[in-house]
């Protein structure tokens, strides 16, 4: 089944005449189509311009000098900004938004030849990690606990593209992490997600909800695909002032470097206490697998590890409190009617975000606020200085970080805790490479007793994603993970 | 002397500081490629960023930032060559993104000094805090529907510096000075054109009174005052006001105000209590903003001769008065037109011309100096024929005013009109010989002592010559004739 094929062989079939991109296309169109009643994966499924994209793929390789990507079906997380296509960020006061402009992630895929198939679901502005807070309605994971029915999450904030991916309705996708959403949604759905160095691909035309975290990444169903998609994606854009002026290496030719010699390192902070023992064991598989292809593996420190997950809930919020602050109803968006502009401001904003983006932006307005901008936003803003430099430390001495990538597997979406705070303890392995910057990638690693999948994180230097690569793949052939959701491309929903 | 108020209870100092907003001279906009034109149809001049759309980031406009760095030269000014932006958050209609990007902390330009000079010829050093890079807000527009106001962006995202001076200032006179000093100053360096009607320079005055030898009292700011008239009125209505508070028991708030020109008074806009908490924070979509010692060297090395130094120079280099030069340095094109005039010649002829029947001439045109009638090189060719002994002082007047008028050169004026200087001896002789004949009384009184009469016969001899004789000659031939 077309579907069935990944990236990297999909090139070669389209290039030998195997089939057709439109073929290809369609076959992952009707797939969709079929399964989007029940998963939700995609706000909106765009078969019209995928088909005629489809078709000039088609005479782009006829006439044999098609880019890379020509026909490769994607989901599109619908938080980058794609030109005539509605953009919503999954919430109601972008929920007619259709910007006249192409955000250049997209654009560079596009340059690619990528072929994409719609913008895929989300937790609200990316504020979520089981993408429960979509205005849009919640994602259901296309995984199930075996012999259980109960429908799951797929993770979050990149929800909908994690599902759409794992589910083979979508042959790889973009995502956003800002402080796990591309890694925790990849690790629950049991596919590839790496979110590269910060400034590595370009920020300019993605909604932003935390600006000096927020990177765009490659959601694969296989390590090499990832390498393929973030070749295209990455590189230097003089219209974001953050993005970085590093040369894009060949991610692809990574794949099959050597790892003998690698210097792996296992940070004690994150045998903590929320670990479960399937994880547990995971992890030390993990090791071993990197051990038996010649790399070195020993403890490292990463000491203010503890401070993440405080740390993040403050900054993202601050940045995301004025971020979202243009959201107003004045120029753009939904707007409710009010006797004066404070009213309009309060009755538009109060109608157009879900509870948890005004919780967030709530906290971020607080903690920047006179007399406690320097107890908490100040403070945050030292500590994540030293959790950088714990990584900088901790890179003196290995080449690559190995822990899970979630504590645990996905949970029931009528299972969400009550608390907020619950929640946001699942970012707690995948926060610190946010504030760090530093690139990291999770790569599916096994199933749990219940059938569920478990992630593996690699976090590496600042623009070292080819070390990644190069591990992952490791991880990747010793996992051989070849488990499939129940709900996938070509079965019933 | 100190410039006080006489209250019931004495005598009180005013305390002003001035913070100046002043656009920048740029193509483009401080973040965004949008121009910067002024008078564009409502929102013909706004890109995606400056109207605030998702995705869109900002990027530095380093035209902006050089223009901030001569300016902070020009303010003999400490230059930051690291300095950052923040993001200072309120809500606002014409303000798209909810925040208005600013340096809070870290400016690019820190301590500096401006001179300025008084009327009775003193000069007073006024303290610059900082100047810093910031952008323009937009427009409402309120009068265009009865129910609605509509947003014109146009100016939203230009940028501006702020310049915040010391509070330094204890006279109206002082802050009129301080303001005109600025301007010039900006204008010399091309980086403002300090145009305040246009909106393109406001001050915000901050006004507080003491009694001498006080430490400061609480100060109130009066918000976007846009005229140094209006500046210079303000200060003492407002320090009246405050005095009025201060002499009946009370206290004064610490708040914002604003300007009232038609009923002269200021009113409440805010009071500290309501004031924003505007949540400053770094904008993270942006780098600290860098910039390198040899690149600052460069901007300092190219920077125009500024008001004071000129005006220095004009006084040693052509021996003019220190008042004549600071006329002559008040706009770079005046200084450059006087230059022009004065090289080669006789430069204090060149300035008493420009300062006296040239300026007149042109303010009855009211004409500014760029758009002259009589160039440079005109003026200067009547200065030659003035030297030559061509015509004289007073047949030179006539001349310049025809210049004015016809827009010929000097000497074609006095071709056409035959106003060449009499230096024929025995034409000046025959005329003064006549004169003499024809008043032997007056001849008479003038030799019984009389000598005012001299005067008289200089007179009678410059009219019978149609005004064209050789003064000097005139009066060597009637004193050989009076006196011998």
């Amino acid at each position: 089944m077309l579907t069935d094929l990944t990236i990297t062989t999909a090139i070669d079939g389209l290039r030998r005449r195997d089939f057709s991109a439109s073929e290809l296309v369609s076959a992952h169109i009707g797939a969709a189509e079929a399964l989007n009643p029940r998963l939700n994966a995609y706000i909106t499924i765009t078969s019209e311009s995928a088909g005629a994209a489809a078709r000039s793929a088609d005479e782009a390789l006829a006439k044999g000098d098609a880019p890379l990507l020509t026909g490769i079906p994607l989901g599109i997380k619908d938080l980058f900004c794609t030109a005539g296509i509605r953009t919503t960020a999954a919430s109601r006061i972008l929920s007619d938004f259709v910007p006249p402009y192409e955000s250049t992630v997209t654009q560079k895929l596009l340059h690619a030849g990528g072929v994409f198939l719609g913008k895929t679901n989300l937790d609200e502005f990316a504020m979520g990690s089981g993408n429960l807070t979509s205005f849009f309605g919640t994602v259901e994971s296309p995984w199930h606990r075996t012999g259980d029915a109960t429908p799951l999450v797929p993770g979050g904030s990149s929800g909908g593209s994690a599902a759409a991916v794992a589910a083979h309705i979508a042959m790889g996708a973009t995502g956003t992490d800002t402080g796990g959403s591309i890694r925790q949604p990849a690790a629950y759905c049991g596919i590839v997600g790496l979110k590269p160095t910060y400034g590595r691909c370009s920020r300019w035309g993605t909604i932003g909800f935390a600006s000096s975290l927020d990177q765009a990444g490659p959601m694969t169903r296989s390590v090499e695909d990832a390498a393929i998609m973030l070749g295209a994606m990455a590189g230097f854009d003089p219209r974001d002032s953050t993005s970085s002026e590093q040369p894009v290496p060949d991610f692809r030719a990574a794949v099959n470097r050597s790892v003998k010699g690698l210097r792996v390192g296992i940070p004690k902070e994150y045998r903590s206490e929320g670990l479960s023992e399937e994880m547990q064991a995971v992890w030390e598989k993990g090791i071993q697998w990197l051990k038996d292809a010649g790399c070195e593996v020993s403890d490292v420190s990463l000491p203010h590890t503890e401070y993440g997950l405080a740390t993040y809930y403050i900054i993202a919020p601050a940045e995301c409190s004025s971020n979202l602050a243009r959201y107003d109803g004045v120029r753009f968006g939904l707007r409710v009617p009010g006797d004066s502009l404070d009213e309009m401001y309060e009755k538009t904003r109060h109608d157009g975000f879900g509870e948890e983006v005004r919780r967030r932006i709530l906290m971020g307005t607080y903690v920047l606020s006179a007399g406690y901008y320097d107890a908490y936003y100040l403070k945050a803003q030292k500590i994540r200085t030293l959790i950088c430099r714990d990584f900088i430390n901790a890179f003196e001495e290995v080449d690559v970080l190995l822990t899970p990538t979630a504590p645990t597997t996905a949970f029931g979406i009528n299972e969400k805790p009550d608390d907020p705070v619950q929640m946001y303890l699942n970012d707690i392995f995948t926060v610190p490479a946010s504030m760090a910057g530093v690139p990291a990638m999770s790569v599916p690693a096994a199933l749990n007793a219940e059938g569920l999948p478990l992630g593996l994180q690699l976090i590496g230097r600042h623009f070292d994603e080819e070390t990644l690569i190069a591990a992952g793949s490791v991880l990747e052939k010793a996992a051989g993970f070849t488990a499939r959701p129940d709900i996938h491309a070509g079965v019933a929903a | 002397m100190t410039w006080t108020i006489e209250g019931s209870t004495g005598a009180w100092e005013i305390v002003v500081g001035l913070e100046v907003h002043a656009q920048v001279i740029s193509k483009a906009k401080l973040f965004s490629g949008a121009s910067t034109l002024f008078g564009g149809e409502p929102n013909s001049q706004v890109s995606l960023v400056d109207a605030g759309f998702p995705g869109m980031l900002p990027v530095i406009n380093h035209e902006c930032v050089a223009q901030a760095v001569r300016t902070g030269l020009g303010l003999k000014a400490q230059i930051n060559l690291m300095s950052r932006f923040d993001r200072k958050n309120y809500f606002y209609a014409d303000l798209p993104t909810g925040y208005q990007i600013s340096q809070f902390v870290h400016p690019i330009v820190g301590e500096g000094k401006i001179e300025i000079e008084l009327a009775d010829g003193t000069t007073r050093e006024i303290g610059i805090t900082r100047l810093h890079l910031e952008q323009d807000a937009g427009k409402l527009m309120h009068d265009q529907d009865p129910t609605r106001s509509f947003v014109d962006l146009n100016r939203a995202g230009v940028a501006l510096m702020e310049i915040v001076s010391e509070p330094d200032i204890r006279s109206p006179e002082e802050a009129g000075a301080y303001l005109r000093k600025l301007r010039q100053i900006l204008r010399y360096l091309g980086t403002c054109d300090g145009n305040m009607e246009e909106g393109s320079m406001r001050a915000d005055v901050n006004v507080s009174v003491r009694k001498t030898g006080e430490a400061f009292r609480t100060r109130c700011e009066i918000k976007n005052v846009n005229s140094i008239r209006f500046v210079t009125q303000v200060i003492p209505i407002e320090a009246m006001r405050q005095i009025e508070i201060w002499e009946s028991g009370g206290e004064v708030d610490q708040e914002t105000r604003l300007f009232d020109p038609g009923k002269g008074e200021t009113r409440s806009l805010r009071s500290k209590e309501d004031a924003h908490d505007y949540r400053y924070f770094p904008d993270p979509d942006l780098l600290p903003l860098v910039i390198e010692r040899s690149w600052v060297d460069e901007l300092a090395a190219a920077l125009p001769e500024l008001p004071d130094e000129k005006r220095a120079r004009f006084q040693t280099e052509y021996g003019i008065t220190a008042y004549d030069a600071g006329v002559l340095v008040a706009e770079q094109a005046t200084a450059d037109f006087y230059e022009a005039v004065a090289k080669g010649r006789d430069g204090r002829s060149a300035a008493a011309w420009m300062t006296g029947d040239f300026f007149a001439a042109l303010n009855r045109m009211s004409r500014g100096i760029e758009e002259s009638p009589v160039s440079a090189d005109a003026l200067g060719g009547m200065l030659d024929m003035i030297a030559d002994g061509t015509i004289n002082g007073k047949i030179a007047k006539e001349v310049l005013e025809t210049m004015f008028e016809t827009g010929e050169s000097a000497s074609d004026v006095v071709e056409r009109k035959g106003l060449r200087q009499v230096t024929d001896t025995g034409a000046i002789e025959t005329a003064a010989d006549e004169i003499i004949a024809k008043h032997a009384d007056k001849v008479a009184e003038y030799k019984s002592g009389k000598d005012k009469l001299f005067g008289f016969f200089v007179g009678q001899v410059m009219k019978a010559t149609a005004g064209k004789a050789n003064p000097a000659m005139v009066n060597e031939i009637l004193k050989a004739r009076l006196d011998g």
